[in-house]
């Protein structure tokens, strides 16, 4: 592709993207199949724009590999243990039946039993593409039937890896190859746990070193760029030994789950995982080829509608048996009923491998690809006309959310301030979601067992990744004036539940905050200026309480003369010059308000 | 148990500097073997009192002194404070709550108004007892002594000298204090001078 046509197409496809996918979103058909139609409208069999069909679906795989990468990021291992029985039991029984199913239809179908089963193995597999954005797009991944989704997902990513090998053994011809195989296959197992072992290991023991040097630099798209280069990195080593990528981007996330890193690496990832899973949705669309259709329409539309019939139908077997809840069940079925990219690796490795004939696999490619858009529009029918009759009786929803890293509290900043704030919560058992933005201080405070995420808090998408949607208080204690202020702008638009406590610089940030509705805004020297003052006054004589009494006295009248200042400065700009400019002035004027308060005379008679 | 009696003093007042009687009370005491004073406003500002310092000193004393001035028919906040922090279920009272047996407890307490105010009928309405009773009432359910409380009254009106002699006599109460002897009877009860 030369540098004209790679610019050409790129115009086309953000066109295409930009027109379709705001339409489909708004007619609630979601923006899965606004990518999808608009790859149909741009490719081959629609206006004829695109013919490289082929090499753009390959680039665009990348797109699940970012996205296996940042479900990774969701889940520590610990959480992965935890779902062990759902991914083996679920995933398992779900291969295994519907591949037995498929093959049987493929049987009585009239295709040989080589095909037949390869045809099963192929379509047995799910869209993890369709499936994950779909329930991502409509947050339904937190319930129980997206969480079973998610589990058999991931099973069937690992299941690609024997059914590939198994491939060689189905070929016609494979009598002569089989006692050959057998030395290079062991040697290749080897190499196979060396790569998964060196994920592990290298992740666990040197992606943070690494990571923090790198967020030393303070320089952003350089760790933007690493961590691109990480999952590719990881991708290209699991490809060497014929693993899938997706799934080594996918221990690569999870090795890094439990890291400070984890949000600033999901929010620089998301936007390119975004952009390349579109990509691959306009491929897919654009690979569906409408000539077998006018063909032999009816074969084609049998066909999708016989694969979704039986996918679905042992899904909702499995999810009743399992059991899932009730209204869960269909939503379960249908969002992994589609053929997915799996497929077209696997028939286009068995055309190699004479498993198939051409004729075949280009019918069962043409029938996968279809059968993904069926995915979105079947949810959508799902959401209008099904689940609403469910729904009635129970509003079970709510119950089964998995939990999340949802803590009540964000500590944005974990400096002086921010460090006390936060102890005191978590002594009072309290959890705390920390931001910070300096390695040097996230290393030496992860010592003492505080969870410390690094990044800027005044990215919308990593206030996103800390919850702050769920989070019910923000403490903005970070140093930076100006970028406080712009943090609480953030927050008031696109979080206006959250509550924002803050930690000003002085008087007139105070003003600043107040002014932007931070009703709760502490000055940070305030109390313990107070508070050296009352030591004073009780060493000087006074005696501890009546110092205390005077320590009290003066931050009521401290406070008093501060919502003076602020009504005045919302009036008005210029006396927010002369608030901030004369701060000498301000002092005389203090001080003065100080005296007459305490001119006031008090006189009890004590004995 | 050491020969020297020992005293806890709690006493509380909201503006000791401007104090006639319990500053003199309180010098007169000061020097007194045996007599720790625990001046709660002092120690305590924030009304965040150390319970198990509290618990040690009382637990240690022969004779638990409240000294304070009469407000509002009662003691100063903090007092009533102390006691509801300090004198907790199991230490001063029920199951296992026997640390306060066999100590004796005095109140020390000045009154702003004379002591015709306190009568039936009078400013007061009824004679000081009834409004000390809670504190009577506090030491003996805790399995404490009582001892007769120490009155000074008329607060706004008392002369020097009258202050004087009061303080005398309650540096006396207190020196001359003696525990119970460990068969129940006062070894040596305190003299009223």
């Amino acid at each position: 592709m030369d540098d004209h046509s790679l610019l050409y197409g790129a115009i086309l496809y953000l066109a295409a993207a930009v027109i379709a996918v705001p339409i489909f979103k708004r007619l609630g058909l979601g923006a899965v199949l606004g990518y999808l139609v608009a790859g149909v409208a741009i490719g081959p069999w629609g206006l004829g724009l695109i013919s490289d069909v082929e090499t753009i679906l390959h680039a665009s795989e990348f797109g699940v590999v970012l996205l296996l990468f940042l479900i990774g990021l969701e889940l520590n291992p610990h959480r992965l243990w935890e779902m062990r029985r759902p991914i083996l039991g679920l995933g398992g029984v779900q291969v295994a039946a519907t591949t037995l199913a498929l093959t049987a239809a493929g049987l009585l179908l009239g295709l040989d039993w080589r095909s037949a089963l390869v045809a099963g193995m192929g379509l047995a597999l799910s869209s993890t593409a369709i499936a994950l954005q779909v329930l991502t797009e409509r947050n339904l991944l937190p319930t129980a039937g997206g969480n079973a989704g998610f589990s058999v997902l991931l099973f069937q990513d690992i299941a690609v890896i024997p059914m590939l090998a198994v491939l060689p053994l189905l070929a016609p011809t494979a009598g002569a190859g089989l006692e050959g195989a057998q030395g290079p296959d062991w040697l290749e197992a080897l190499a196979r746990l060396g790569v998964i072992g060196a994920i592990v290991v290298g992740g666990h023991y040197l992606l943070r070193p690494i990571l923090r040097l790198i967020a030393a630099t303070g320089l952003r798209e350089i760790f933007t760029a690493f961590a691109l280069l990480l999952v590719t990195g990881t991708a290209a080593l699991m490809q060497t030994v014929d693993l899938s990528m997706a799934l080594g981007a996918f221990l690569a996330g999870v090795l890094l789950a439990d890291s400070e890193y984890r949000h600033a690496l999901e929010s620089d990832i998301e936007p390119f995982k975004g952009l390349l899973l579109g990509l691959f949705f306009i491929a897919v669309g654009m690979s569906v080829d409408f000539g077998l259709l006018l063909d032999s329409p009816f074969l084609v539309l049998a066909l999708v509608t016989g694969l979704v019939a039986i996918k679905a139908a042992v899904l909702y077997g499995l999810a009743t048996y399992y059991p899932l809840p009730g209204p869960q069940r269909p939503l379960f079925a249908l969002v992994l009923s589609q053929g997915g990219e799996f497929a077209f690796v696997l028939f286009s490795e068995a055309l190699g491998l004479r498993c198939l004939s051409p004729e075949v696999c280009g019918l069962l490619i043409g029938v996968v690809a279809l059968s993904m858009m069926t995915t979105p529009l079947l949810l959508w029918l799902y959401e209008g006309v099904i689940e609403p009759r469910l729904r009635a009786p129970a509003e079970a929803r709510p119950m089964d959310l998995v939990e999340d890293q949802d803590h009540p509290v964000i500590v944005a900043g974990f400096g002086r301030v921010g460090q006390i704030v936060a102890r005191l919560l978590n002594a009072n058992g309290i959890e705390t979601t920390i931001l910070d933005h300096d390695p040097e201080h996230i290393e030496t405070i992860r010592r003492f067992g505080f969870k410390v995420y690094y990044g800027d808090a005044a990215r919308l998408d990593l206030l996103h990744a800390a919850g702050a949607d769920r989070a019910r208080l923000l403490i903005l204690a970070i140093d930076d004036r100006a970028q406080a202020l712009k943090i609480v702008e953030l927050v008031r638009e696109h979080f206006p539940n959250l509550d924002i406590l803050a930690r000003a610089w002085d008087v007139f940030h105070l003003l600043q905050l107040r002014d932007k509705g931070v009703t709760q805004v502490e000055r940070e020297a305030f109390e313990g200026a107070l508070r050296l003052g009352e030591t004073a006054l009780a060493r000087l004589g006074l005696g501890a309480w009546a110092a205390k009494q005077a320590a009290n006295r003066f931050r009521a009248h401290d406070q008093a003369l501060l919502a003076d200042l602020l009504a005045h400065f919302r009036e008005d700009i210029e006396v927010r010059a002369a608030i901030s400019a004369s701060a000498r002035q301000r002092l005389r004027e203090e001080m003065e308000a100080d005296a007459a308060f305490y001119a006031e005379p008090r006189d009890q008679d004590w004995h | 148990m050491s020969d020297k009696p020992r005293i806890l003093v709690l006493f509380a007042h909201l503006d000791l500097r401007r104090s006639r009687i319990n500053g003199a009370m309180l010098t007169a005491i000061g020097d007194l073997p045996g007599v720790e004073i625990h001046d709660l406003l002092e120690l305590y500002p924030d009304f965040y009192i150390d319970v198990a310092a509290e618990r040690r000193t009382l637990l240690a004393a022969d004779l638990l002194v409240l000294q304070h001035p009469l407000y509002w028919y009662s003691a100063p906040a903090i007092i009533k404070h102390w006691q509801d922090l300090v004198l907790e279920r199991g230490f001063a009272y029920g199951p296992g709550g026997t640390a306060l047996h066999g100590k004796a407890m005095l109140q020390a307490v000045s009154t702003g108004g004379p002591a015709s105010s306190y009568r039936s009928g009078g400013a007061h309405g009824g004679p000081l007892d009834d409004y000390l009773r809670p504190f009577e009432q506090m030491a003996r359910f805790t399995g404490m002594r009582p001892l007769p409380p120490l009155i000074i009254q008329g607060g706004h009106t008392v002369t020097d000298a009258q202050i004087a002699a009061h303080a005398a006599r309650y540096r006396a109460l207190l020196a001359g204090f003696r525990p119970l002897a460990p068969d129940g009877a006062a070894a040596n009860p305190p003299e009223e001078t």
